[in-house]
């Protein structure tokens, strides 16, 4: 098998304050595939995609024990090395449309800016592609856009642009955090189809982050669920929402098992109890407080990681006989 | 855009209107003029000539029209003392006022915003909490105080600089590094606090996530965004200046308006004090007025709404 596009071993990120936010997590994107990393609010979703750029904040603490990307070992590289591959190679879109663009600066000049640093060449060359790739994210008068300024599109049409940006230097991988998230249903979904036109026509890898459901089972090949900084289950989206292994996600698609039939929007938090603060030293299971199968061995220590299918882990004390129970449905 | 330029104008208008009638009024109140510019030996007689000389004998609201009209016109009188127009005695200290202005608010404008831009990219390290003090420091150092302090160092002992007049540009090096301590800690203070908010914004994430040089990052997609309250600012302080120069061309006895002024408050010589006053106020609605253009010009959504 052919290594992945991008792949993420052991990855941590702690912040002053004493935040682990992200404590030991493995994740690989296969090129031209959708792997989605879904998990409640404040899982850690968004800082391991930070992280994989190196955007960041101060005071974050960031070691892995390798971050490849196309086969190059990442993790070590400068701020500058990282330059060359962040915007070219690797690209980023963000939750929040609103706010991502400069609003001192005209679309077609922050568009163009990104071509002309990895590919050199004419503003009036790069503003050409720029027109040609909003037209082809579905935007209408193209070059009547590039002159305009953020504040005079809507929400949908910004993101838009923020994906034709993202697509300029034809990236590799675009790492998407909740891109439709601040948008409204009937907009979310033109983007997803957008998304998943793209990634048809060139061939492109997307880490897409969520904590909607019924976009990771429209969307993902691969899925990692993620719960206070570890990757709880991971493996081929059909497989686990055929066999959801985890106490977590079983919960979670507990009451709605057939992919397609969530609808949209459907909260994570459907178990009760929220995701807790971990602090250094933090040992066990972090779900524990809201697991129904919870057992003394949850309370401290490592907790072992299992197979659960083909290409499909697992991360819990339940073993066989859970997975036998789950099978026979004695478990719902 | 229009109708944001002409509401400016007209505030810009009455702001003008409401200083010509409270320095109209300022040398009225403090008592009779005729008298004063009589002085004390002067008889009865000599005072009512005076006042029928200089029209104080018309009606309050016949003297502040005429005054306006001719102010308007260019005419702002003549003055007691010197016996010459007004309007010639400021035209001709003019250019050392401005030269000073301007050089103060070019030495404030290269020194805070490039440390203010330090400051913010260093946010909560040693650095950035030095050069905070010093602009605290700064800010509280009077001015006169200031001043006599160069005088002594680089006028008197190194003998670097001539410490009074303006024959040659060395002349302005002293009263602009005063001149622009009055500014440096509030543009300073403008442009970390603003750059430290445009460099945690989404865009300035996404200028990282495009893989943009550090400098276009900060100098182009940052401080575009943080420049627009420092050039407001910046407009606000030249006026401070210009009014500060009273005390600093005092100092250093540069001949300029705020001496002329300083002077005239000595001798009574009310038409220049009235018109010295309107002048300042003039400048800071002309500079507001300027400061609004720009950031017209720097923030589009002033521009297009
Ligand atoms: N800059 C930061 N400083 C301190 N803590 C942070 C910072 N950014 C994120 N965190 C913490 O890290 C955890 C994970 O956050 P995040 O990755 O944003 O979650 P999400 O899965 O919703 O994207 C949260 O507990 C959050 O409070
Ligand atoms: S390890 Fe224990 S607490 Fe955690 S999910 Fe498994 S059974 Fe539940
Ligand atoms: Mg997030």
């Amino acid at each position: 098998m052919s290594a992945a596009l991008l792949e993420v071993e052991g990855l941590r990120v702690g912040f002053g304050n004493g935040t682990q936010a992200v404590r030991g997590i493995s994740i690989a994107v296969a090129r031209g595939e959708t792997h989605c990393l879904v998990g409640e609010s404040g899982c850690g979703k968004s800082v391991t995609s930070l992280a994989v750029m190196n955007l960041l904040a101060r005071g974050a603490v960031r070691t892995a024990e390798g971050i490849r990307f196309e086969g190059r070992e990442i993790a070590g590289l400068s701020e500058r090395e990282m330059g060359k591959l962040r915007g070219d190679a690797m690209a980023m879109i963000f939750q929040e449309p609103m706010t991502s663009l400069n609003p001192a600066y005209t679309i077609g000049s922050q568009m163009a800016e990104v071509y002309v640093r990895h590919r050199g060449g004419s503003k009036a060359a790069a503003l050409d592609r720029a027109a040609h790739l909003l037209g082809r994210v579905g935007i209408t008068a193209p070059g009547m856009r590039l002159a305009q300024y953020p504040h005079q599109l809507s929400g949908g049409l910004r993101q838009r642009v923020m994906i034709a940006m993202a697509l300029m230097c034809d990236p590799k991988l675009l790492i998407a955090d909740e891109p439709t998230t601040a948008l409204d249903v009937t907009v979310q979904a033109q983007i997803l189809r957008l998304l998943q036109e793209l990634q048809q026509e060139l061939g492109l890898a997307i880490l897409l982050i969520t904590h909607d459901l019924g976009i990771v089972a429209r969307m993902a090949h691969r899925v990692s669920v993620m719960y206070a900084g570890r990757v709880v289950e991971s493996g081929p989206a059909a497989e686990l929402f055929g066999r959801p292994t985890h106490p977590y996600t079983h919960g979670l698609l507990a009451c709605v098992p057939v992919p397609g039939k969530i609808a949209r929007g459907e909260p994570l938090g459907s178990i009760p109890g929220t995701v807790p603060k971990i602090g250094p030293g933090y040992s066990g299971c972090a779900f524990r407080e809201r697991c129904a199968q919870a057992m003394p061995a949850c309370g401290a220590g490592d907790v072992p990681g299992r197979e659960a299918g083909p290409e499909h882990r697992y991360e819990c004390h339940l073993g066989a006989d859970w997975t036998a129970r789950l099978a026979t449905g004695a478990a719902a | 855009m229009l109708i944001f330029l002409a509401r400016r104008a007209l505030l810009a208008m009455l702001v003008t209107l409401t200083v010509l009638t409270v320095s109209f009024m300022l040398t009225r109140l403090t008592g009779d003029l005729a008298i004063a510019i009589a002085g004390p030996q002067a008889s009865q007689a000599d005072v009512e000539i005076i006042r029928k000389a200089y029209g104080l004998d018309r009606p309050l609201l016949v003297q502040f029209v005429n005054w306006v009209t001719d102010a308007a016109t260019g005419d702002l009188g003549r003055s007691f003392f010197y016996q010459e127009d007004v309007t010639k005695l400021i035209s001709a200290r003019l250019p050392v006022t401005l030269t000073l202005g301007l050089t103060g608010l070019s030495i404030a404008i290269l020194t805070a915003i490039p440390l203010g831009i330090i400051a913010a990219m260093r946010e909560g390290t040693l650095l950035d909490r030095g050069i905070m003090t010093i602009a605290v420091i700064g800010q509280a150092m009077p001015s006169f105080w200031l001043g006599l302090t160069l005088v002594i160092i680089f006028g008197l002992k190194l003998q670097w600089f001539p410490i009074s007049g303006v024959e040659t540009w060395q002349g302005f090096v002293l009263p602009g590094i005063v001149l622009a301590f009055s500014a440096i800690p509030a543009l300073m203070r403008l442009t970390r606090s603003g750059m430290v908010d445009a460099l945690a914004s989404d865009y300035i994430r996404t200028a990282r996530a495009k893989g943009l040089s550090r400098a276009a990052i900060v100098l182009k997609h940052a401080l575009r965004n943080a420049a627009m309250p420092v050039v407001a600012i910046s407009a606000v302080q030249l006026g401070f200046m210009l009014s500060g120069s009273i005390v600093i061309e005092t100092v250093f006895s540069l001949h300029g308006v705020g001496y002329l002024g300083w002077e005239a408050i000595g001798k009574n010589d009310f038409p220049v004090v009235q018109s010295v006053v309107l002048f300042l106020a003039t400048v800071f609605v002309v500079l507001t007025l300027l400061a609004d253009l720009m950031n017209a010009a720097l923030d589009p959504r002033l521009r297009t709404q």
